[in-house]
C-alpha cells in the first residue's frame, strides 16, 4: 500500500513539476515572439514549414470529410423530406466543431510530431547548446518563430478545411445525389452566422494552434537528448496534443454554443 | 604542488575556478574543484569517462550552474551575471563542441557567417570576406557550398571551428576534439588548435581522453577525478610525477587507485547470499 502511495505521489509530484517547467517555458516563449517583429523572415520560413507543408493534408481530408458529411446528412435528413438542409448542416458542423478539430489533429499529426522532432535532435546534436554559446537565444530564433507560426497557420488551415469541406459536401449533395443547387447555398447561408459560427471556429483554431505549438515546442526542448528520448517526446507531443484538443472543443463548445 | 588551489607557473590567469560544487540528482560531479586556467597558453583537461570535463566546460560558458562555488572568467563572475551581460561574454568565448553543432539547415559557409549576421550589422562583402579567410585558415573554403551532412566528422569539427573563430573570441573552449578520428584528421586538428592559439593570441582551454595528443600540444595539463583536481602541471611534471593516480591514468592501468570494479556489494555475500557471511 505504501508503495502504492509512493509511486502515487511521485507520479504526481512528477506531472505538477513538469506542469511549472512547461508554464515558465511559456513565459520565455511569449518573450521570445516580440523579437519576431525585427526578424518577419524566420517567421515566414516556419509558416512555410508547418502551415505551406501542412496544406495538401488538410485539403484532402476536408475534401473527404465533406463529402461524407454530405452523404449521411443526405440519408439521414431524406426520410424527413428536408434533404434540401444538406448544405446547412455540412456547413455548421464543419465550421464549429469539425474544421478545427481535425485540422488541429492533423496539424498535430502532421506539424506538431516535425516540430519536436526537430527541435529533440537540435538538442541531441547539441545545436542549441551551440546556439547559446555563439550568445544566440534560442527562444528568440528557433521557438518563437515555430510557435508563432503554429498558432498563425492553424486557425487558417481550419477555415480552409471547412471551405473545401464545403465544396465537398456540394460536390456529393448536389451534383451526385440531386440536392438542390439554390437551397444548397441560400440555406447554408441562412444558417450559418459570420460572428457565431465562422468567428467562434476561427477562435478554436487559434487556441489549438497555441497548445499544439506550445505541447510540440516544449517537448521538443524538454526531451532527454538520445534518439529514444525524442522518440517518446515524438509520440507525447501528438498523444498530448490530441487530447487537450478534444477536452478543449468541448470546453469552448460549452462556452460558445 | 598543491592540487586543489593549483596555479599556473606563468602568465596571468583567465578563467579562475574556486571551491566549484555541482551535482546531478544524488551524483556529485565536483566537490570543491579549484584551478586556475593561464591565458594565452593551450591548459587541458584529462580525466576518466564521467568525471564531469565537459560539464566544467559548460559551468564556464555559463549554460549550468555550480550549486556552490565561483567560476571568474576575465574578471567577470559568471554565475552572477544577468541573462544579457552572460551573452556579452560568449561572443568573446568560442566552442567546439565533440559532435560540431553545426546547423543542419544551413551550408557551410552560412554557418561560420551566421555568429556575424546575428551580432553585426556588417555588409555582405566584408561578411564574406571574414568568413572566406577563415574557411581557408581551417582548410575549407573549397565545401562553404556543402551542408553539414555532406561533411566528414574532422571536417564538420573543422567547420565548427571556423565558426568559433570568425568573432575572434579570447578563448575556445574544445569538447574532445580529437575523438573518432583518422590519424590525418587528428593531425590536422592537433595543427590548427595549436596554430590557431599561438597565431590569434588566443587561450585555448581543451577536454580530452587523448593522451599522447593533448601532451603534445598543451602546455598546461589538469588531471580531474572525483570532484576535484588530482594533478596539475605540464607535460614534463606529469610524466614525472610520483603520483600512483597520475601514473595509472597516464599508462593506461586498468586497476589502481581507480578501481577496475564499480562499487558494489560483496561480491560472495551477492552470490551465495547471506548466510555465506555467517559462516
Amino acid at each position: 500500500m505504501s508503495d502504492f502511495l509512493q509511486r502515487f505521489g511521485r507520479f504526481w509530484l512528477g506531472t505538477v513539476e513538469r506542469l511549472g517547467r512547461a508554464t515558465l517555458f511559456l513565459a520565455q516563449l511569449m518573450g521570445g515572439v516580440f523579437s519576431l517583429i525585427k526578424r518577419p523572415s524566420l517567421l515566414w520560413k516556419q509558416l512555410h514549414a508547418s502551415g505551406v507543408m501542412t496544406l495538401s493534408i488538410v485539403l484532402v481530408s476536408g475534401l473527404f470529410v465533406g463529402m461524407v458529411l454530405a452523404l449521411q446528412a443526405f440519408n439521414t435528413l431524406i426520410d424527413f423530406g428536408q434533404e434540401n438542409r444538406v448544405g446547412s448542416l455540412v456547413a455548421l458542423t464543419l465550421v464549429r466543431e469539425l474544421g478545427p478539430v481535425v485540422t488541429g489533429l492533423l496539424f498535430a499529426g502532421r506539424a506538431g510530431s516535425a516540430m519536436t522532432a526537430e527541435i529533440g535532435l537540435m538538442k541531441a546534436t547539441e545545436q542549441l547548446s551551440g546556439l547559446e554559446m555563439m550568445a544566440v537565444d534560442p527562444f528568440k530564433r528557433v521557438f518563437a518563430p515555430r510557435f508563432l507560426a503554429g498558432v498563425i497557420a492553424l486557425p487558417m488551415l481550419a477555415a480552409m478545411f471547412s471551405a473545401i469541406g464545403v465544396l465537398g459536401g456540394h460536390l456529393i449533395g448536389v451534383e451526385v445525389l440531386g440536392v438542390d443547387k439554390g437551397a444548397y447555398w441560400s440555406l447554408m447561408q441562412n444558417s450559418v452566422s459570420f460572428t457565431s459560427d465562422v468567428c467562434n471556429g476561427l477562435i478554436k483554431g487559434l487556441v489549438f494552434g497555441f497548445v499544439v505549438s506550445w505541447i510540440a515546442i516544449f517537448e521538443g526542448a524538454d526531451c532527454i537528448p538520445t534518439s529514444e528520448g525524442v522518440s517518446s517526446a515524438t509520440t507525447r507531443t501528438v498523444v498530448y496534443s490530441s487530447l487537450a484538443i478534444l477536452g478543449l472543443d468541448f470546453l469552448l463548445t460549452a462556452v460558445m454554443f | 604542488m598543491t592540487p586543489d588551489t593549483a596555479m599556473p607557473e606563468d602568465g596571468p590567469t583567465l578563467v579562475q575556478i574556486r571551491d566549484l560544487h555541482f551535482s546531478r540528482g544524488s551524483k556529485r560531479i565536483f566537490r570543491g574543484l579549484s584551478v586556475d586556467i593561464p591565458r594565452g597558453k593551450v591548459t587541458t583537461i584529462l580525466g576518466p569517462s564521467g568525471t564531469g570535463k565537459t560539464t566544467l566546460l559548460k559551468m564556464i560558458g555559463g549554460q549550468l550552474r555550480a550549486s556552490k562555488g565561483s567560476i571568474i572568467v576575465d574578471g567577470l563572475e559568471v554565475g552572477k551575471l544577468k541573462r544579457g551581460q552572460l551573452y556579452e561574454l560568449r561572443k568573446r568565448m568560442g566552442m567546439l563542441f565533440q559532435s560540431g553543432a553545426l546547423l543542419t539547415d544551413l551550408s557551410v559557409f552560412e554557418n561560420v557567417a551566421y555568429p556575424l549576421r546575428e551580432h553585426t550589422d556588417m555588409p555582405e562583402a566584408l561578411i564574406s570576406h571574414l568568413v572566406l579567410m577563415r574557411l581557408h585558415a581551417v582548410g575549407l573554403r573549397g565545401a562553404r557550398d556543402l551542408s553539414p551532412a555532406e561533411l566528414s566528422g574532422g571536417m564538420a569539427r573543422r567547420a565548427a571551428l571556423a565558426r568559433a573563430l570568425v568573432f575572434d573570441p579570447m578563448m575556445i573552449m574544445y569538447d574532445e576534439p580529437f575523438t573518432g578520428q583518422d590519424p590525418i584528421s587528428m593531425g590536422v586538428l592537433l595543427e590548427l588548435i595549436s596554430t590557431v592559439n599561438t597565431a590569434l593570441g588566443l587561450t585555448s582551454l581543451m577536454v580530452s581522453h587523448d593522451l599522447e595528443e593533448a601532451m603534445s600540444i598543451s602546455d598546461y595539463l589538469v588531471i580531474i577525478s572525483a570532484g576535484v583536481v588530482v594533478e596539475t602541471g605540464s607535460p614534463d611534471e606529469l610524466r614525472a610525477s610520483t603520483s600512483e593516480w597520475v601514473q595509472q591514468f597516464l599508462q593506461g592501468r586498468p586497476d589502481g587507485p581507480v578501481p577496475f570494479q564499480a562499487a558494489a556489494p560483496n561480491y560472495e555475500t551477492e552470490l551465495l547470499g547471506e548466510s555465506s557471511a555467517s559462516r
